[in-house]
């Protein structure tokens, strides 16, 4: 067994790095208030692109994504020349896609955040991202309905964001391992010297915690 | 660990984030195809993606990006909502069809063990086996020791875990604290997805001789 000094290389290693990352990964959520119109609006644009190829429209959802995206590649791992690259797959992706966008089921943001995550894994690791497909004879099979999704819509999605930063500096740097950095729960947990059941048990709670919130929140407003 | 019937949180967390490899991926994707509850709860972690998204540091893109972009378009207008491709009735979900084809009855199996059959499906990850499983009605799943985390989803008939009985598209997610012997109902025979982690591999050729000793 080699935990041991494992275990206190990757402390010293996290420590070193960490410094730099924390710089990035606890910068608060600045966020405008009006998030969830930028969400609103940002769908309107998916529309207008799957409907009249309206250039116009792409440019402003390019203007805000793109950036955003490269952003988080690089924190993905790749480098600028790479994450460049693929960001311009991704923002290609989006004008071709854009007619399977469905507002009831992602917001803009989100359905964004797929595309780039699945390329990114194709690219990073070259692995595939397996998922259901929505016109699956095998979803009709399922019973009952599916419930009406508080936290997916465009109208929660800056609840969404409020609640994220609730969350603890620590909270916020486990969600931004597992999202931004492509890391498995193991590895995480081997990084911050923890056993692998407590990195499970405080993504749990974190879930748990954010879904708790925005029930709150949609249960407050009338 | 209690065996349960649903993806649990950390899982579904790790699959929309993308860190989770694809053996175990193809595993949840298979679930979610049957499950509301779980694909509910999978698009409130994606969502979690989203917003992080949103919230992230904008880092400039290179000069003329947006005209790179437009020109590897190429064709003026995007692809129509894609009602193109009629879904295809069968019953594998679409996502482990895309590795197993849509006939459960045209799977290549070969013998494993006494009683049993299995068909190995190759994925990209490295460190996973992803396997079918199609255990005769009332038998022991075979070979059945694994260590770390295992996900289980019923394709065809039943499967029975103790108290714990298991139908078709429902998910036993299993890790090695959990001592268990799972076996087909006695109904008929069953078919399962099984997701195990890849065998430990050993440089030195001693080790490996002796691996099935140890139970490594």
């Amino acid at each position: 067994m080699d935990w041991p000094s494992r275990g206190l290389l990757s402390t010293l290693a996290n420590k070193r790095s960490g410094s730099g990352k924390l710089k990035m990964g606890t910068r608060r959520t600045s966020l405008p208030a009006d998030t969830g119109l930028l969400d609103k609006k940002m769908a309107a644009c998916l529309s207008a692109i799957a409907e009249t190829a309206d250039r116009e429209a792409f440019r402003i959802v390019f203007d805000f994504y793109g950036p955003r995206v490269k952003g988080f590649l690089m924190r993905s791992g790749g480098n600028a020349a790479r994450a460049e690259e693929l960001t311009q797959e991704t923002m290609a992706m989006v004008w071709r896609k854009a007619g399977l966008f469905d507002p009831q089921k992602a917001s803009a943001s989100t359905w964004i955040f797929t595309i780039a995550r699945n390329l990114r894994i194709d690219a990073f690791r070259r692995e595939r991202h397996p998922e259901i497909d929505p016109d699956d004879p095998v979803l009709q099979m399922s019973t009952p309905p599916e419930p009406h999704d508080k936290l997916a819509g465009e109208q929660d999605a800056a609840h969404l964001v409020k609640a994220m930063a609730e969350l603890s500096d620590a909270e916020q740097r486990l969600l931004a391992m597992a999202y931004y950095e492509d890391k498995s729960q193991s590895k995480i947990a081997a990084e911050l010297g923890l056993p692998l059941g407590t990195v499970k048990s405080r993504m749990r709670l974190i879930f748990i915690k954010l879904r708790a919130r925005l029930q709150t929140v949609v249960r407050d407003t009338p | 660990m209690t065996a349960s019937h649903h993806v649990s949180d950390e899982l579904l967390l790790a699959y929309e984030a993308g860190s989770l490899a694809e053996g175990w991926s193809l595993a949840v994707a298979t679930h979610l195809s049957f499950c509301p509850d779980c694909r509910a709860r999978a698009r409130q972690a994606a969502a979690l993606g989203g917003a992080l998204l949103a919230t992230l540091d904008a880092v400039p893109l290179a000069d003329h990006a947006f005209e790179a972009v437009l020109a590897r378009i190429g064709a003026p207008a995007p692809a129509s909502n894609g009602a193109a491709v009629r879904p295809v009735a069968s019953a594998v979900p679409a996502p482990l069809r895309d590795y197993v084809g849509a006939d459960l009855n045209a799977v290549r199996w070969k013998r494993i063990g006494t009683a049993g059959y299995q068909a190995l499906i190759p994925t990209g990850d490295g460190q996973t086996s992803v396997r079918l499983l199609r255990i005769p009605a009332g038998q022991p799943v075979p070979e059945h020791g694994h260590r770390g985390l295992e996900l289980t989803v019923v394709l065809r008939g039943m499967l029975v875990d103790g108290q714990e009985r298991f139908g078709v598209g429902e998910i036993e997610e299993a890790n090695d604290e959990l001592e268990h012997q799972p076996c087909a109902g006695a109904e008929e025979d069953c078919i399962c997805l099984a997701v195990t982690d890849a065998p430990l591999r050993f440089k030195s050729r001693l080790v490996r001789l002796v691996q099935p000793f140890l139970g490594i």
